[in-house]
C-alpha cells in the first residue's frame, strides 16, 4: 500500500498540471480564437445594435417590457425582473400559495382562458420568446396603444414566428424583443 | 401530450441506440489500447505526457494500485481548484472582479466538480471568474468524465480477464480516454454550440440600452468550450445559474436534442462496450435493453404529468400543460425528456426548473436518482453502477435455482455479492440519514424555500442529488450556507469513492478468476428473463428503500395539488 501512495505522487502531480494547461488554458482559449474568428457575432452574445450602432440587446436574452404598446415577455424570476447577470426561475412548487398568488395577479380576469406561458416564469428569467397564443391576446391591446389597425400588428406577428424545425423540434415561437423592434421601425 | 412530443421523444430514442454501437466501438478501442483516426493529431500529445510524468502506459496495475492512484489523482485535483477558487480575487481572467470564493463554497464547488456531481451552490455569472470556469470547472468535467470511464473499463477487464493478477493502468486509461475520445468531441461540439449563438469570449459582460429606455447587463463569458464537455462528460455544471435553460447555454431546440443526445451516447457506448469487451455483445444488448425500458417509462410518465399541468392554475383561468420554470423554445415534450434524461445519467444540466415541475413530474427525476442513474447512466459510473446491480441479480437467480451464480463466464461468489451490496448500501444510507438530520436542525430547516411537503421533497431531492453525484436541484434550496455547503460535499465524495473503491474490489477479484464455462444449469444472462429480472431488482430495491420519503415528499405534494391545497 506505501509504495503504491508514493509511486503515484509524481504522475498526479505532473498530470494535474499537464492536463491543466490543455484543457483549463489551451482548449478554451483555441475555441475563443475559432469563436471570434468564424463566428464573431454568436461569440460575443449575438448582439442587436441601433441605427446608431448601440448595443440594445441581445437577440437570445429577453428583456423586460411594460408599456402597452410594446408586446410583453414572460414573468421574470431573474434578479427584479431580466437581469442578465441573475438568471434564475421562480422554483416555486406547484402547490405554492406563491404562485398561485402571482399567478391571480397576472390573469386577465376580462380574458379567460390565458396563454399558459404568459403567466408563468420561464426557466431562466431572461426567455427571449413567447408563444404565438401569448403574442396575438397581445394585438388589440398593442394596435391600439399605437392607433395602428390590428390587422397590421397581427400580421407582423405572423411574420415573426419561428416554427419547429423538423415540425417537431421545438414549438411556435415569437421573439419579443424581435417583434418590438419591427414595431418601432413600422411605427414609432 | 401531442404527436410531436411522442415523435420527439421516439426520434431521440432510436437516434441514441442507433449511435450505441459506433461509440460503443469506439470506446472498445481506446479500452483495448488500439489506435484511433485521431491518433494521428494527438498521439505525439499523449506520449509527451508520460515522458514528463514519468509514466510507464504499459504497466499492469492491480486494482489497489489502480484505486490508489485514482484516488491521489482526484485528492490532487480538488486540492487545486480549491486553492484556485480561494484566489480568484488575486489572479488574472477576473475581468468581473469578482471576490475570491468563501471557504465553505469553495470546498463544496471542489469535490462537487471531482466527483463529476456539478452540484452548484452558487450562480455562476456572480461568482466565479472566467478563469476559474476554464481552468478549475472545465480541466474536472474533462478528467472526472475520464475517472469515470476508466474505471468502468477496469471493471470490464476483470470481467474479460482470466486468472489475472490486473485490471489496466489508470494513467494510460485516463489519457487516452481524453486524448482520443472526450476533447476531439468536445471541440466539435463547442464550434456547433458557437454556430448556434452559445457565447466564447473572455470579456465579462456588455451593457445595453433597451428599447424602453432600461439598462440591461448581460453576462458573458468562455461559455461554449465548458458546455460542449458538461453535457458529453455528464458533469452538469452551468456557466450560469440557469445552466442549460439559459439562453446563452442552451440557444435553440436544436442545441437542445444535441445536448440530450451528448449527455446519454457515451452511457449507452459503454453498455456495448461491455459486451464487446466479455466476447458476447447479446450481453450489451440485454443490459441496454434492460435501461431502455426503464428510460421510457419515466419519460412517459413525467411528459404525461406536465403536460396535464397543474389544476391549481387550470381554476385561475390559465389552461394546459405546467409552463412555470420551463422555457417557450424548448415546450413541455422537451423540458420532461430533457429532466429525465439529466437524471438517468449523472448529469444533472437542467433545461426546465425541476423545483418547479408538477409533484409526479419532478417524482421521476428524483426517483432515477436514487435507482442510483444506472438508467442508461453517466460516463462510467452508469454501467458500473449497473454491473453491481447485475451482481446481485444473478445472485438472486442463484438462489432460486440453487446453484453457485456466474455472469459473463465468471462465478459470483460470497466476496463479489458482500462488495456490491456494500457499495449499493452507501446510496440510501446517507441519503436518507442526512436528509432526516436536515429536516430535524435549524439550519437544515432554513433551507428550503416552499413551505409544506415541497419543502422536504426540496431537501431530498438535495442530498439524493449529491450522493447519486447528480447535480440537478430542486433549486429554491438556499443551499449556501456552511450546513448545506459542508453536508453536501462530505455526501458527493462518499457517494462517489465509497462507490469506487468496493466496486474496484470486485474487479480485482473477478480477473483472478478463471472461466466458467455457461452449462445447462448456468441463468441465461441475454434473454427476456433477466432483462425482467434485471429491471424487477433494480425497482425493488430502489422502490422499498425509498418509498417512504418519496410518500412524505412528492406523493404527499401530488395529493395537495389536486385537492388544491395550497402552502
Amino acid at each position: 500500500m506505501g509504495q503504491d501512495f508514493t509511486s503515484s505522487l509524481r504522475p498526479a502531480f505532473a498530470m494535474t498540471i499537464l492536463f491543466a494547461l490543455l484543457l483549463g488554458i489551451l482548449y478554451p482559449l483555441a475555441m475563443t480564437g475559432v469563436g471570434q474568428t468564424i463566428f464573431p457575432d454568436q461569440a460575443n452574445g449575438s448582439l442587436v445594435r441601433d441605427a446608431g450602432g448601440r448595443v440594445v440587446g441581445s437577440a437570445l436574452i429577453g428583456q423586460a417590457f411594460a408599456s402597452p404598446g410594446y408586446f410583453h415577455g414572460r414573468p421574470s424570476a431573474a434578479g427584479k425582473g431580466y437581469d442578465g447577470l441573475a438568471s434564475s426561475g421562480s422554483n416555486l412548487g406547484p402547490a405554492s400559495q406563491a404562485l398561485a398568488d402571482r399567478v391571480r395577479a397576472d390573469v386577465d380576469a376580462g380574458r379567460s382562458p390565458t396563454p399558459a406561458d404568459l403567466v408563468t416564469a420561464s426557466a431562466s428569467g431572461l426567455d427571449p420568446h413567447i408563444s404565438l397564443e401569448a403574442a396575438l391576446v397581445q394585438v388589440a391591446r398593442v394596435a391600439a396603444a399605437r392607433g395602428m389597425p390590428e390587422e397590421q400588428a397581427r400580421d407582423l406577428v405572423e411574420r415573426a414566428v419561428e416554427r419547429p424545425m423538423l415540425g417537431f423540434l421545438g414549438t411556435p415561437h415569437v421573439n419579443v424583443l424581435a417583434v418590438n423592434r419591427a414595431l418601432d421601425a413600422l411605427r414609432p | 401530450m401531442t404527436i410531436q412530443g411522442w415523435i420527439l421523444i421516439l426520434a431521440f430514442t432510436g437516434i441514441l441506440l442507433a449511435l450505441a454501437k459506433p461509440m460503443g466501438l469506439w470506446l472498445f478501442a481506446l479500452y483495448e489500447g488500439r489506435r484511433t483516426p485521431v491518433h494521428a493529431v494527438f498521439a505525439p500529445v499523449e506520449r509527451g505526457f508520460y515522458r514528463l510524468s514519468g509514466i510507464d502506459p504499459a504497466a499492469e496495475q492491480g486494482w489497489r494500485r489502480y484505486a490508489v492512484h485514482m484516488l491521489v489523482f482526484n485528492i490532487a485535483l480538488a486540492l487545486c481548484t480549491y486553492a484556485l477558487l480561494r484566489l480568484q480575487n488575486v489572479l488574472p481572467g477576473n475581468p468581473q472582479a469578482f471576490r475570491a470564493v468563501a471557504p465553505p463554497l469553495a470546498f463544496n464547488t471542489a469535490i462537487s466538480f471531482t466527483a463529476n456531481t456539478n452540484w452548484q451552490s452558487y450562480a455562476g455569472e456572480s461568482t466565479m471568474s472566467n478563469l476559474s470556469q476554464m481552468l478549475a470547472l472545465t480541466l474536472h468535467n474533462f478528467l472526472s468524465a475520464a475517472t469515470g470511464i476508466a474505471l468502468a473499463f477496469a471493471l470490464f477487464r476483470g470481467f474479460a480477464r482470466r486468472s489475472a493478477g490486473t485490471i489496466g493502468n489508470f494513467w494510460a486509461d485516463v489519457t487516452r480516454i481524453t486524448l482520443y475520445l472526450l476533447l476531439p468531441l468536445s471541440i466539435a461540439l463547442a464550434v456547433f454550440y458557437m454556430a448556434s449563438g452559445v457565447p466564447q469570449t473572455l470579456a465579462g459582460s456588455i451593457d445595453a440600452a433597451t428599447l424602453e429606455g432600461g439598462r440591461q447587463t448581460i453576462a458573458l463569458g468562455p461559455v461554449a468550450s465548458q458546455e460542449a464537455i458538461k453535457l458529453l462528460g455528464t458533469n452538469g455544471g452551468g456557466f450560469f445559474n440557469a445552466n442549460s435553460a439559459h439562453p446563452f447555454e442552451n440557444p435553440t431546440a436544436l442545441t437542445n436534442f444535441v445536448q440530450m443526445v451528448s449527455i446519454l451516447v457515451i452511457g449507452l457506448g459503454l453498455a456495448f462496450a461491455f459486451g464487446k469487451a466479455v466476447g458476447n455483445t447479446r450481453q450489451g444488448w440485454a443490459i441496454l435493453a434492460a435501461m431502455t425500458i426503464l428510460f421510457l417509462a419515466g419519460t412517459g410518465l413525467t411528459y404525461w404529468a406536465e403536460a396535464a399541468g397543474n389544476p391549481i392554475l387550470h381554476q385561475l383561468g390559465v389552461p394546459g400543460g405546467n409552463m412555470e420554470g420551463k422555457e417557450v423554445r424548448f415546450g413541455i415534450a422537451a423540458s420532461a425528456l430533457y429532466a429525465v434524461v439529466t437524471t438517468a445519467a449523472s448529469c444533472g444540466a437542467v433545461n426546465a426548473m425541476h423545483d418547479s415541475f408538477t409533484a409526479l413530474g419532478g417524482l421521476v427525476p428524483l426517483f432515477n436518482m436514487q435507482l442510483g442513474e444506472v438508467v442508461i447512466g453517466g460516463v462510467g459510473a452508469g454501467i458500473y453502477g449497473f454491473l453491481l446491480f447485475a451482481i446481485l441479480a444473478v445472485f438472486v437467480a442463484g438462489l432460486m435455482v440453487g446453484r453457485t451464480p456466474e455472469y459473463v463466464g465468471k462465478k459470483i461468489e460470497a466476496r463479489e455479492v458482500k462488495l456490491a451490496v456494500l457499495a449499493i448500501a452507501i446510496l440510501p444510507l446517507i441519503i436518507l440519514s442526512f436528509t432526516a438530520l436536515a429536516s430535524v436542525t435549524a439550519a437544515g430547516l432554513a433551507g428550503p424555500l416552499n413551505k409544506g411537503p415541497h419543502g422536504f421533497s426540496e431537501i431530498l431531492y438535495a442530498f439524493t442529488s449529491a450522493v447519486a453525484n447528480n447535480g440537478s436541484a430542486f433549486a429554491g434550496l438556499s443551499a449556501n450556507t456552511p450546513f448545506y455547503n459542508g453536508l453536501l460535499g462530505i455526501a458527493m465524495w462518499i457517494g462517489r469513492f465509497f462507490i469506487i473503491v468496493p466496486m474496484l474490489a470486485i474487479a480485482g477479484s473477478l480477473a483472478a478468476k478463471t472461466y466458467t464455462p455457461a452449462g445447462a444449469g448456468s441463468f441465461p444472462t441475454t434473454g427476456g428473463l433477466w432483462i425482467g429480472l434485471l429491471v424487477g431488482i433494480i425497482l425493488i430495491l430502489g422502490g422499498l428503500t425509498f418509498l417512504p420519503s418519496l410518500a412524505l415528499g412528492p406523493i404527499a405534494d401530488h395529493l395537495a395539488m389536486i385537492h388544491g391545497q395550497l402552502s
